[in-house]
């Protein structure tokens, strides 16, 4: 194998600065089974940044999502979610920092027995906002997702793409700071993605949201590094060659238990590692 | 594909065995503990007790009717040969009443109740929503578990004092229209028989299994592992386990009872 592109070194956390930064892991570790997924992985997130993680089945992607909102305690190591350490955290002490991250789940994880509005609306149930706030919130978060005509069906009616774009809404609801997105574009077609891209984009753009999303589509990843929202048109645009530094978007990739590259669109197509240029061949 | 028989070590076994005893123990005292820290979900309390209580109504009532008029036609050919048939009221009153009301109840709603429970529960957990609803910042302890467990003792308590009464006026029917007892001697020696002590054991216990088929229905649910496979399997184990453990505690509580109320 390789050298990495990007030395973990070179990127390993420092201590004493945490505040221009929405996640951070340092040296985190875990396994199952006594089988290592993540060995000792530093990472950081800056605020108003997307970060696309890459690897192959069973990398550990969603094991990093999971580990972020402490759904999974990792076996060493410290995680910071927009400046709390989530790993020194109780379980009635993460519920508090929840409510500040969306997670959209792979496959949706919507709640069955409840409608769309019901779905879309569980948190601020939850918060006990008012029922007249409570609709006019959905309403306006199922037309930004375009699917305010579902709002009294249940998520059995609705189409994969549909159901996925319904788990957004859910989770931009109530404005987090941090999105999470496990495979937004997992097992739809390719329309289907890129209506979900969009969607993503069109969050990152108009709402500064920082972001980890784990994909297996390196297109869906060029394309956000490629693309913003244009509020006057309402659509998302290409970005002139000269201006694609511009977005905040990166590239993340893990192998065999180690991130192997951390940088952003153009770091990564000029990669001379033989793994990522394979990779992204 | 060949699949090769593993060998488990009887140590891991008992290994495995300890920590889901931990783990229910755990699950069962958080339920209760839940019911003192906010927020209450009194409404899906609430509609959990429909599911539970009405749901479960048709059911009580026929095992119940079924039981009381068993009990007396088996008892009555018996007390017949030695001209005890008086004592019919008597004894269906004080079987329903301590103890067949209680437990057929009680199986009858584990049956129904503990398997819904930990095949919804374990649907959920397999499709990543009880993830997603910790995630949206909500415990499930309290709001799944905590609701099931308050509702299911809570119905049934009613559910078992349904049974008793239509036990006895099963027993009533069989003693009456087929051993010609008198309606008003059965009655009055169904009623004068009982005791305090009949009544607290008759009503302490389905609290108690209230409390086991929730408990039990959920841990299953929550530890549900494998697909819908997997749900199928916790399904299965809730009722067997709930089942079981009301049969047992069944047996401690009564002999807690009597020794509490000097009863040999």
């Amino acid at each position: 194998m390789s050298a990495p592109t990007v030395p973990q070194d070179q990127r390993a956390p420092d201590a004493s600065d945490r505040s221009g930064f929405a996640i951070e892991y340092e040296d985190v570790s875990i396994a199952f089974d006594e089988k290592t997924v993540l060995d000792r992985i530093s990472l950081r997130l800056p605020h108003g940044e997307t970060k696309a993680l890459f690897g192959v089945a069973g990398s550990g992607k969603s094991i990093l999502l999971k580990l972020a909102i402490g759904l999974l305690r990792p076996d060493s190591g410290r995680i910071w979610v927009l400046g709390d350490e989530v790993t020194r955290m109780s379980e009635e002490e993460l519920f508090a920092l929840r409510r500040r991250v969306g997670i959209v789940f792979q496959e949706s994880a919507l709640f069955d027995s409840l409608k769309v509005w019901e779905n879309v609306a569980f948190r601020l149930v939850e918060e006990h906002v008012p029922d007249s706030e409570i609709e006019s919130r959905v309403r306006e978060v199922l037309r930004f997702v375009e699917l305010e005509q579902t709002y009294d069906m249940f998520p059995s009616e609705l189409s994969g793409g549909m159901r996925r774009r319904v788990a957004i809404a859910r989770a931009i609801i109530t404005q987090p700071e941090v999105i999470l997105y496990d495979s937004p574009t997992g097992g739809l077609d390719p329309v289907t993605s890129n209506t979900i891209i969009d969607l993503i984009i069109k969050q990152r753009d108009v709402s500064k949201t920082s972001a980890l999303m784990v994909t297996h589509r390196l297109q869906d990843a060029f394309t956000m590094a490629t693309h913003q929202f244009d509020p006057k048109s309402n659509q998302v645009v290409k970005l002139p060659k000269g201006r694609r530094g511009d977005v905040p978007m990166s590239f993340l990739i893990l192998r065999d238990s180690h991130v192997i590259f951390d940088g952003d669109a153009h770091e990564l197509a000029t990669s001379r590692d033989d793994y990522i240029r394979e990779y992204i061949s | 594909m060949a699949h090769e028989l593993e060998l488990v070590s009887p140590f891991d076994i008992a290994k495995e065995y300890v920590i889901s005893v931990q783990e229910y123990t755990q699950l069962s005292l958080q339920s209760v503990g839940n019911f003192f820290r906010r927020p209450l979900y009194m409404a899906d309390m609430m509609q959990q007790a429909d599911l539970i209580g009405v749901g479960s109504l048709p059911i009580v009532v026929l095992t119940g009717l079924s039981v009381g008029a068993l009990l007396a036609l088996n008892s009555a050919s018996t007390l017949q040969r030695f001209g005890g048939i008086t004592l019919i009221g008597q004894l269906v009153s004080l079987g329903m009443v301590t103890e067949l009301g209680p437990l057929i109840t009680g199986l009858m709603v584990a049956g129904r109740n503990a398997s819904g429970m930990a095949s919804e529960i374990g649907s959920m957990i397999v499709t990543e929503q009880i993830d997603a609803m910790r995630a949206l910042g909500t415990d499930p302890g309290k709001k799944l578990i905590t609701p099931r467990v308050g509702a299911t003792a809570f119905m049934l308590f009613f559910l078992t004092i349904i049974a008793d009464l239509l036990g006895l006026t099963g027993g009533w029917a069989v003693s009456h229209l087929l051993f010609g007892l008198d309606s008003r001697q059965y009655w009055t020696t169904a009623w004068e028989i009982l005791v305090f002590r009949d009544v607290f054991t008759g009503l302490i216990k389905p609290v108690l299994f209230g409390f086991i088929i929730a408990t039990v229905g959920c841990y299953y649910g929550m530890s549900t592992r494998g697909g819908t496979q997997g749900v199928g399997r916790s399904t299965t184990q809730a009722v067997v386990a709930s089942s079981v453990l009301i049969l047992v505690t069944d047996f401690f509580v009564t002999k807690l009872i009597f020794a509490v109320f000097g009863v040999r």
